[in-house]
Parts: C-alpha cells; sequence; structure tokens
C-alpha cells in the first residue's frame, strides 16, 4: 500500500478542516497519515485519526505559529527522509501553498497546484478556464506534492488509530527569519462565508463600495446568508479580503449563490461553482456568468436591488 | 538597496485563453506583462526611491518576453534579465524557480519581489520554491511594504481572516497582493528611456544550467472537457427580473 500524507494546519490551536477533506480521500489512495505543526497539534490528532490518519506526526512547538514556512518545510523534509511517503496531500492555503513550494526545492519534486482531484498516488486533476476543461497530470518525483483546493472532497469520518509519533526536529537558527509579531482579525457578522446555505456576491457592477450595504440588505431579509465579493472589488478597497471569493480567496458551496454585477472571471467562477444553484444579475448579456447561471437576469443591478429585497420581505411575509 | 523584481510575459488575460495541444496558445495571441505583476514592479521602484539602490526586472519566456521586460523597464525599472531558452518551453514552478534562482545568484540582492501568483497560471507556488533555492525566508501576500529598509522589513500579510504583522531579516522573497499599491503609467518619457537601458539576454548555458537542472517533470496525461453546467433561463429586466428571482429563492426554499 502505498503511504499517503496529509499535512494539516492548525491556527491558534484551531485544526483547519480542510485536512479532514484530504484525509478522506487519502484513505482511498493508501495508508493515510498526518503532519500537524504548531501549537494544539497533539489536541488536533485525535480528530485527524477519527477521518482515517493511523499515525500523527505532531509538534505542538510553538517555532511553527511564530516562524513562515522555513521550519516546517525543515521539519518535513526530515520527516520525509525518516518515513518515505509516496504521497503528501496540502491545501491550498497561504501557508501551506508557502511550505509546499520551499520543500518541492528541498526534495527536486514537482509540486503540481490547484488539484481538484486526485486520481491515483501518482495522477491529480486540476480544472481551468474556469472549470471547463479537466486536465490530468501525472505526478513525479519522491515523495509527490500536491496542493489541493478546500472542498474539493466531502470529509467523513472512518476512524483509525491516530497513534501520535511526537515530531523532534531540531530547527536550524537560520529557518527563523521570517516572524509573525502581531495578529489581526476582521469579524465579519452574520454566517462564516464558506459555511452560508445562501451567499450573495457582489463585484464591479455594484459601481461604488457605498451599494455594498443592499447586499448586506438583502442577505439579512433572506437570513442565513452571507456577503462575499469579487478579487476586484476587493482589490479596489470597498470590502476587506475576508470576503473574497475564489481562486485566491474563499471556495463556496452554498445551496444559493447569487451573483450581483460579477461579470464571471475565471478567477472568481472557480471559488463559487459549485454553488447548487445560481443566480446572475448582470446589465451585460455577454456576461461569462450566465453561462452558469440556473437564472440570469439582464439588468441594472442597483435598480432590482432594493426592488429584490421588497419581493423577499412580502414572500416571508 | 538592490531590489529584484520577477516578471511573466503572459497571453492578453482579457483574450479567451485556447489550447495547443496541451499547453495554452499563445501564437496570435498579444502578450502582454501579468498585470499582477506591474504592482510587484510598483513596489520595487518606491523602495529604490526611499531607500536609493537599484531596481532590476528578471524574467524566464521566450523572446517575445522582451515586451513584458520593456514595460517594466519603462514604468521605471533600472536594467531586465531575460532568460530564454528552447527547452524551457512548458517549464513548471520548479524549473522556472531554479532558472530564477540562478540568474538573481549572479549578483548581490537585498529583496525580491513577485506577484502573489501569475494570472495565467494562478498557483503561486513559485516564490516558496525560489526563496528556498535562494536560501533566503519568504513573506508571501503582503499588502503593505512601507516599512522596509537595506537589512530588515516589518511588513502586513494578509490571512484568511485578517492579517499579520511579520518581521523579515532581508534578503528574502516577498510577495506583493494587487491593491498593494497603485502602479504608475509608462510616461512617453519613460518609454523612450527603457529602448536605452540595459536588457540582457541569457540562455540556459549562461547561468552554468544543464538540462537535467531544466528537465520537465509534470505531464499532462489527458484533457477533457469538464461535465458543463446548464446555463438556465436568461431575462431581460422588463420590471419582473426581482419577482422572478424571488420566486426562485421561494422555490429553492431558502425564504
Amino acid at each position: 500500500m502505498a503511504k499517503v500524507w496529509v499535512y494539516a494546519e492548525v491556527h491558534e490551536g484551531n485544526l483547519d478542516p480542510a485536512a479532514l477533506e484530504l484525509l478522506t480521500k487519502a484513505r482511498d489512495l493508501g495508508d493515510a497519515e498526518a503532519v500537524v505543526l504548531g501549537s494544539g497539534a497533539s489536541d488536533a490528532a485525535a480528530k485527524l485519526g477519527e477521518y482515517g490518519a493511523a499515525v500523527v506526526h505532531a509538534s505542538d512547538d510553538a517555532v511553527y505559529d511564530d516562524f513562515i514556512a522555513q521550519p516546517h518545510a525543515h521539519a518535513l523534509h526530515e520527516l520525509i527522509g525518516q518515513n518515505n511517503p509516496d504521497l503528501i496531500m496540502f491545501a491550498n492555503n497561504y501557508d501551506s501553498r508557502d511550505i509546499a513550494g520551499r520543500l518541492s526545492a528541498k526534495t527536486g519534486s514537482t509540486l503540481m497546484g490547484n488539484a481538484t482531484d486526485i486520481l491515483s498516488v501518482d495522477k491529480a486533476q486540476t480544472s481551468i478556464f474556469g472549470g471547463t476543461q479537466l486536465v490530468d497530470v501525472e505526478l513525479e518525483g519522491s515523495p509527490r506534492l500536491v496542493l489541493v483546493r478546500p472542498k474539493s472532497f466531502e470529509p467523513s469520518a472512518a476512524a483509525a488509530a491516530g497513534t501520535v509519533q511526537q515530531v523532534s526536529v531540531e530547527i536550524p537558527e537560520d529557518a527563523k527569519k521570517a516572524k509573525r509579531v502581531e495578529r489581526h482579525e476582521e469579524q465579519a457578522s452574520g454566517p462564516k462565508l464558506d459555511a452560508a446555505p445562501v451567499v450573495v456576491s457582489g463585484g464591479r457592477g455594484l459601481q461604488e463600495a457605498g451599494n455594498f450595504k443592499l447586499l448586506e440588505e438583502l442577505a439579512s431579509e433572506i437570513g442565513n446568508a452571507a456577503v462575499g465579493a469579487t478579487r476586484a472589488v476587493v482589490d479596489a478597497g470597498w470590502v476587506p479580503y475576508a470576503m473574497q471569493i475564489g481562486q485566491t480567496g474563499i471556495t463556496v458551496k452554498p445551496g444559493v449563490y447569487i451573483a450581483v454585477g460579477i461579470s464571471g472571471a475565471t478567477q472568481h467562477m472557480v471559488g463559487m461553482k459549485g454553488a447548487k444553484k445560481i443566480i446572475a444579475i448582470n446589465k451585460d448579456e455577454e456576461a461569462p456568468i450566465f453561462s452558469i447561471a440556473d437564472l440570469g437576469v439582464v439588468g441594472d443591478a442597483l435598480k432590482i436591488l432594493p426592488q429584490l429585497i421588497e419581493e423577499v420581505r412580502n414572500r416571508k411575509g | 538597496m538592490n531590489i529584484v523584481v520577477c516578471v511573466k510575459h503572459i497571453p492578453d488575460p482579457n483574450v479567451p485563453p485556447e489550447m495547443d495541444g496541451d499547453r495554452l496558445k499563445r501564437e496570435g495571441v498579444q502578450g502582454v506583462l501579468d498585470p499582477g505583476d506591474e504592482f510587484g514592479v510598483e513596489a520595487g521602484l518606491q523602495l529604490k526611491e526611499k531607500n536609493g539602490g537599484e531596481v532590476t526586472l528578471v524574467s524566464m519566456g521566450p523572446a517575445t518576453a522582451r515586451e513584458a521586460v520593456t514595460r517594466g523597464l519603462s514604468m521605471g525599472a533600472d536594467k531586465g534579465i531575460l532568460i530564454s531558452d528552447d527547452s524551457l518551453a512548458g517549464a513548471d514552478a520548479l524549473v522556472t524557480a531554479r532558472v530564477l534562482a540562478a540568474a538573481i545568484k549572479r549578483n548581490e540582492f537585498d529583496l525580491v519581489i513577485a506577484g502573489v501568483e501569475s494570472t495565467d497560471g494562478y498557483t503561486g507556488t513559485m516564490p516558496g520554491t525560489l526563496a528556498e533555492l535562494l536560501g533566503v525566508p519568504q513573506v508571501t501576500f503582503v499588502k503593505t511594504l512601507e516599512n522596509v529598509d537595506a537589512t530588515t522589513a516589518k511588513v502586513d500579510r494578509q490571512t484568511a481572516s485578517g492579517y499579520h504583522v511579520v518581521e523579515c531579516a532581508l534578503p528574502a522573497v516577498m510577495t506583493v497582493t494587487a491593491g498593494v499599491n497603485e502602479p504608475r503609467y509608462a510616461s512617453f518619457k519613460g518609454i523612450m528611456a527603457a529602448k536605452k537601458k540595459p536588457l540582457e539576454e541569457l540562455s540556459l548555458g549562461d547561468l552554468g544550467l544543464t538540462s537535467d537542472d531544466v528537465a520537465i517533470n509534470q505531464k499532462i496525461a489527458q484533457i477533457t472537457p469538464a461535465e458543463e453546467r446548464k446555463a438556465g433561463e436568461v431575462f431581460e429586466d422588463d420590471g419582473t427580473g426581482a419577482a422572478k428571482i424571488a420566486d426562485f429563492l421561494k422555490e429553492a426554499k431558502v425564504i
């Protein structure tokens, strides 16, 4: 059996749920094990075991919380030497992307990014052009390294031993060069964007930052809805980055996705095309978003939004 | 301060992409400097204005990629290096990082800047690999570059739910987000001046790299069309658009 590792992120003691998605897949591919580094790692081991990790290589050392990427890549490289995994899966998140990039240089393995499926221990799949084409890629190297987009697999529990093996790798001083000295969280109100059953999302078509309050009104009228945004309006500084949906940003799979004034750039579509139902409002009838929408309305978002808020209120009566 | 900015020449992102075999079609498609890299060039220029020094652009690509480097030079960068070699067509991130590292190492550097990810490939892993090959730390997703001098940097790094302040010893590799600054336009004077600036073209041999160093291991097995998501009904809004959407939401049982 192939030895398949999942690199699990912990943030302020909390396990990144994407690790459970990856473990669910890793179980199908071979003997699943997990690596988790940083405060809360040992506590996370139990959960990782519940999702199929027979062994959890863990260290609670704060060096992994304080310093970026270098200690993790160093430790992983040591662990690879001791254990010879065949494949390591990472979630396509900020920290993992950095760590996997460095590890690729150390091992000489080609790192595949943005995978949406793992077909076998040596083959993974990604989608391009806004998800219209699927590309199967052969993985090379020892171990093979893949970054998988979050929400590619539905997590399901299947208990394994979850035996903790303490990682005791000495981290050299020259791997402690980029240090986190302050942490700031942006608080969002309402349900979490990546878990909300309805997402109302806005793009350039809203014309100015102030009009985002119409989306917030609509979301609160619908209830249990979260507000998201495209990269274009986040870059323009209209809304915080935490609201960004897409390739960089959050992947969402809500029951209903309402795209307002969003043309449908590839970068955005890969983050939302998994929605069960998509509604699009845009004034350009040629906008790519209409090609994936279940209901499309060609018109002025600023005119339609107040009417829609009213209509929703009436129907809820 | 010796600042290196990595730039990439990509097919115009405003033109719908097409495949040519198992690679992105580039022939007949207008190439541009990756819009994400303009933020990197601007960041480099601002640091030079503050700390003095020199901004060098480094790119890997076919001969036509000169366009992208020249565009960065016309924004104000001092010189450019383009590594061009037929055997690099289709290079993956590891090979790209090896080539860029070899070119960057030839001179002393304090800071290497890149965009967070390319607009055409958008994997964003190359800078981390590059940092490791250069033996320096990396800070990705940097959204402010104000407190940077020749030996240390204190920058804001975007996270999924906010940002972290990171202190980093230089030399280092940093990637900057779009929105980190407002890239300047190339002035007419800048465009004319760029024609006289040094733009060195190097081959793999010039960098002392062998074909083993740049063997491309990532192979495409096959490309297939994804199951298409069917487009539903599209209406012109005649005043009933909002009602149609509300009906749809009711039917989907979310209100």
